[in-house]
């Protein structure tokens, strides 16, 4: 299992999305999502894209005022992780048009249905926008 | 209805709750949306129900607790409609997670959507069972999955290749069940299913080693050339990223090659070619590109030997080292920390650039790099990189100071072949960053320099020096003002000086003022300043010219509100105002410290010997007023003057000084003891009665023992920690006992089935237990303690408590009376009751029994394990607080029994207070 968790944080700090594929307490998760944001936003543009915390190695990338963390164990590679989270950015565009932090408030759920297209139990599923996008669409065409 | 478009008051809660300002109005906005839920969860609202879980959602997302909604989850799932059962979904996933019982209702659903006839809703079970599923649903619903690893629609069977991992995670019996219908998905064209099939496949090879062989023999070839096939694939716009065809299928194909090949000459010889191909046509201008020849090195270095291939890794990573962009350094430096098990000598030649990188601005490379030099590093470098980092040392970032010291103390540690260059390199180490170094370390400094006698002189002066300048750290200062205390006089002398140093002069006094300064200065702790007293007593007697100074500064703690200063001080004082005869023998240099006992005791205990501030503050004075304490009880006048000289003890002091938890040094005793002439009150009292062999048992109970009265009796005595005392004090309860009287339990044990054991006899008190059992009930013995004041004071509030395992019962009868008259005019006696619920069934520690020389399953024993005094300070009246702690052998459980009675001496009047502390070991 390489990805352990996947958050969507603004500037600010605050939690937008949070998927976690293993078990933490609330609590744990507050403390770990307050660590992490701490020390992820406190980088500057110049500075590599991984942190490591705890036992966790965080990839982390920017899109205007989102952060996209995703938190892996040590066998992952990070460089992928990084193409990965461009992958889900991409996908998220092309299914909201220029995605921003209101579309993921406002359609947390539609967010999560995409992630869960793409990684399962800490795994990547799918790499195909199309592929991934093809169940919301049915279901948005249904309703 | 749409249930996530329509839900306005979804979009009205998440507005209310962004229009938030503060966290307070947050909580209640929160509050109130949770309560409408509840509300709506009891009312069995249906047609809210996806809506009030979306708001939940959010609501956990935000980090407040929805663990109401979880029922909700598994009605939605039930339902029938998709957009329900998607939602439910959804949140059994958020919400919910394996340790909940609620799982196991969902079981039946699950089983029944895994079945379904609709394909999506078969893959909204898949992903729900790939995420949560608990080790009893695996295997409930294993043969469910492995069917729909053929299910028609490649959607479905990537799921359920996922879910597979999860399944054979849990329940790792099921693996072989898995393992052909693996290697099936492994020919599959679709991305998707190739791309889970593959890593399925790595779980299944990291679970079973058939598993490895059989996909070595069968499937090598096929993912040789599925990876071919990818990397020469034409343009595919879905999958493309910056010009090359999945990426992720690449590294995906890379790592299972990487298995195969790992350890197996024939498969790695088949994946060379392409291998060489994607090292060498990759294009690196792009992350997706370096992402997969990252992945190919890690490969090329994983599987056997290829010398030709090897290069183009190394060059790769060259080239990523000196890349100027961060991210591609980070991932290189991780790679050369894979690499130096294969190639430590391709990866030294980037020594130089890695030294760099350790002085980055970036801390996750600094950190990489700092790893990867510390592997880095052999005899024939130690020293330059040595020098390089403790140079960086000094202009290096807070933060990072903690690492590089404790890596730099580490290195030297390791390859030091000079003593006299591993004290240098120590002592620029806490002259630099003297605050961040953990405890054992400047301790085995002080055990090094302890060793090195012909540096004594050498490493006192450096010391001082260094301490003029880096006065504020602190391990510098605690190590400085130990070796003054020990080396003063070399310091003043110039005692054997080696060529290399430069001559100073110090006086006396200003060997004294370093003490001093350390002594006041605001940043010193408890530790220090207690090292510090102990430096100046020994001073006092190295230089006599400035006893009266030093009598000066000792005396000014005697007020100290920290009771271990304070006491220190009063009796310091005392050693240097009224026996001068005897203080120059009391303040003898140390003995050399053994250091293999030492660095095996690192080693072995390591827990144990990475002490808390805390408890190193209470090893140190135990060890510290072990030696006093004989003169001690000459000076309170109270014993005669035949106080033996406490040298003896010298080695178990020491540990004790540098931290080393007791454990080892009472496991010791008894071999210790042997050469003691009842100095140590402490480890005599532990040895009464036993044979010196068996003795070790019997104390390290006796330690657990203490460690629990640590903690539970701290707070109630007012003192940081009463185990201090109990050693520290150790004769003023024998003044007030009247001498060493041993404890007679000895003659005891020989007697008849159930002997009666005097439990502590001194002069001021006697406790006595009787042993009885009721004819026909084995399992209940009865104790009478009997307590026996021949002190010419009366004892009054005399309260007597014990404690036993949990499989034994107590029954305390109430006490005689609870004064205790003075002079042996009548004593106390109270009955306990202590029924074993298990007897004949727990089995009793054999040396134990033997222990006693008694072969009954009753043995008893018991002995004194400890006993000393407080003093503390109540309404400015200095009130002493005596106390003993015994242990009672029971049936194979340790009671121990600590009683605690005060007197108030200014007053004469008697203040008893006993307090029990009971705990058992076992």
């Amino acid at each position: 299992m390489g990805i352990r968790f996947i958050l969507m944080v603004n500037k600010q700090g605050q939690t937008r999305l949070a998927q976690y594929y293993e078990y933490l307490t609330l609590e744990e998760r507050r403390a770990l999502e307050g660590e992490i944001v701490r020390k992820c936003l406190a980088r500057n543009e110049q500075q590599c894209s991984f942190v490591e915390h705890r036992n966790y190695k965080i990839v982390y990338r920017r899109y205007a005022s989102l952060f996209f963390l995703v938190g892996v164990d040590n066998e992952e590679n990070e460089l992928a992780i990084l193409e990965f989270i461009h992958l889900l950015v991409e996908t998220m565009d092309r299914h909201f048009g220029n995605v921003c932090e209101l579309d993921i408030m406002f359609h947390l759920e539609k967010a999560h249905f995409m992630l869960e297209e793409m990684v399962m139990n800490g795994c990547i599923i799918e790499t195909s926008k199309a592929n991934i996008l093809a169940p919301i669409q049915l279901m948005d065409k249904a309703s | 209805m749409n249930p996530f478009s329509s839900g306005t008051r979804l979009r009205d809660m998440i507005r209310a709750i962004r229009a938030c300002k503060t966290a307070a109005e947050e909580r209640a906005v929160v509050r109130k949306e949770s309560a409408a839920i509840r509300a709506a969860v009891g009312e069995n609202d249906n047609d809210y129900r996806h809506r009030n879980l979306a708001k939940l959602m959010f609501i956990h997302m935000l980090g407040y607790p929805t663990h109401f909604g979880q029922m909700e989850c598994l009605k939605l799932i039930a339902s029938s409609g998709f957009p329900e059962k998607r939602i439910g979904y959804l949140g059994l996933m958020l919400l919910l997670d394996e340790r909940q019982e609620v799982l196991m209702l969902v079981t039946n659903s699950l089983k029944q959507d895994l079945n379904h006839s609709n394909q999506y809703i078969v893959g909204l079970a898949l992903c729900a069972l790939g995420n949560i599923c608990s080790a009893e649903m695996a295997r409930d619903l294993a043969p469910e999955v492995e069917r729909l690893l053929q299910f028609r629609d490649p959607n479905v069977r990537k799921k359920a290749a996922l879910c597979s991992i999860r399944i054979i995670k849990k329940v790792p019996d099921l693996a072989e069940n898995f393992v052909n219908p693996a290697a099936a998905l492994l020919k599959e064209k679709h991305h998707g299913v190739l791309l889970t099939g593959l890593q399925l496949c790595t779980d299944l090879c990291k679970i079973s080693e058939e598993a490895l062989e059989y996909f070595r023999k069968k499937c090598t070839e096929s993912v040789v050339k599925a990876l071919k096939d990818v990397v020469n694939s034409p343009y595919a716009p879905e999958y493309d990223i910056s010009g090359i065809t999945d990426p992720f299928l690449h590294i995906r194909l890379l790592r299972f090659l990487r298995i195969l090949g790992h350890g197996d000459a024939d498969a790695s010889d088949c994946m060379n070619d392409i291998l060489a191909q994607v090292a060498t046509k990759t294009e690196s201008n792009k992350n997706a590109g370096n992402a997969i020849l990252y992945e190919c090195v890690e490969t090329i270095m994983s599987i056997e030997d290829n010398s030709g291939l090897r290069v183009l890794a190394i060059n790769i990573l060259g080239r990523f080292l000196s890349n100027r962009d961060n991210n591609i350094r980070y991932v290189a430096l991780n790679m050369l920390m894979r690499a130096i098990t294969v190639d430590a000598q391709a990866v030294q030649r980037h020594r130089a650039t890695i030294l760099e990188c350790v002085k980055d601005s970036d801390a996750s490379i600094r950190k990489r790099a700092l790893e990867l030099l510390y592997l880095l590093v052999n005899e024939s470098n130690v020293k330059s990189l040595t020098k390089e980092l403790i140079e960086h040392l000094e202009v290096s970032e807070q933060e990072f100071k903690g690492d590089l010291t404790a890596k730099i103390c580490s290195i030297v540690e390791k390859f030091s072949t000079e003593k006299i260059w591993y004290i240098d390199q120590m002592l620029k180490v806490l002259s630099e960053a003297g605050n961040f170094v953990k405890d054992d370390v400047w301790h085995a400094l002080i055990v090094v320099i302890s060793n090195a006698s012909n540096l004594h002189g050498y490493t006192v002066r450096s010391l001082y020096k260094a301490v003029q300048t880096s006065g504020e750290q602190e391990s510098l200062v605690r190590v400085a003002v130990w070796c003054i205390g020990e080396y003063g006089e070399m310091l003043v002398n110039s005692t054997g000086m080696l060529d290399i140093e430069e001559p100073i002069t110090v006086t006396e006094s200003d060997a004294v003022d370093v003490i001093e300064i350390a002594l006041k200065h605001h940043t010193s702790d408890l530790t220090t300043q207690a090292m510090c007293l102990i430096a100046l007593l020994k001073l006092s007697s190295r230089f006599p010219a400035c006893s009266q100074r030093i009598k000066e500064i000792v005396v000014q703690n005697k007020g100290s509100l920290v009771l271990e200063l304070q006491q220190r001080s009063i009796e310091f004082n005392y050693i240097i105002e009224k026996h001068q005869n005897i203080r120059s023998s009391l303040v003898e240099r140390m003995p050399v410290l053994d250091e293999a006992t030492y660095s095996g005791k690192r080693a072995g205990s390591l827990p144990a010997t990475i002490p808390t501030s805390n408890g190193a503050a209470i090893n140190l004075p135990n060890g510290v007023a072990k030696p006093t304490a004989a003169p001690l009880v000459d000076l309170l006048d109270l014993s005669s003057d035949d106080a033996p000289a406490p040298s003896s003890s010298g080695s178990d002091f020491l540990h004790d000084l540098l931290g080393v938890d007791l454990s080892p040094a009472s496991s010791q005793s008894g071999n210790i003891q042997a050469q003691k002439s009842g100095t140590d009150v402490l480890l005599d009292l532990l040895s009464i009665g036993t044979p010196p062999a068996q003795s070790s048992s019997f104390s390290s109970d006796i330690l657990s023992i203490s460690q629990d009265n640590k903690t539970s009796s701290g707070n109630l005595l007012s003192s940081p920690s009463p185990q201090i005392s109990s050693s520290a004090g150790g004769s003023p309860i024998m003044d007030l006992l009247d001498g060493f009287a041993p404890n007679p339990a000895s003659s005891e044990v020989n007697g008849p089935a159930y002997p009666s054991v005097v439990a502590f006899e001194s002069g001021s008190l006697k406790i006595e237990f009787n042993f009885s059992k009721p004819p026909g009930n084995p399992q209940t013995t009865t104790i009478q303690a009997t307590f026996t004041n021949k002190s010419p004071n009366t004892f009054t509030d005399f309260i007597f408590q014990a404690a036993v395992p949990k499989f034994l019962q107590l029954h305390l009868d109430p006490a005689s009376s609870n004064t205790l008259p003075e002079s042996a005019n009548g004593s106390i006696t109270q009955d306990m009751r202590v029924t074993n619920s298990q007897h004949g069934k727990k089995s009793l520690d054999k040396s134990t029994i033997s222990l006693v020389g008694c072969d009954t399953e009753c043995s008893m024993m018991s002995g004194v394990a400890a006993v000393g005094t407080l003093s503390h300070w109540s309404n400015g009246i200095s009130r002493m607080l005596h106390f003993a702690a015994f242990f009672l052998q029971f049936e194979g459980a340790v009671l121990v029994i600590m009683i605690i009675m005060g007197c108030n001496r200014s007053s004469g009047k008697q203040l008893a207070r006993n307090e029990v502390e009971t705990s058992n070991a076992k």
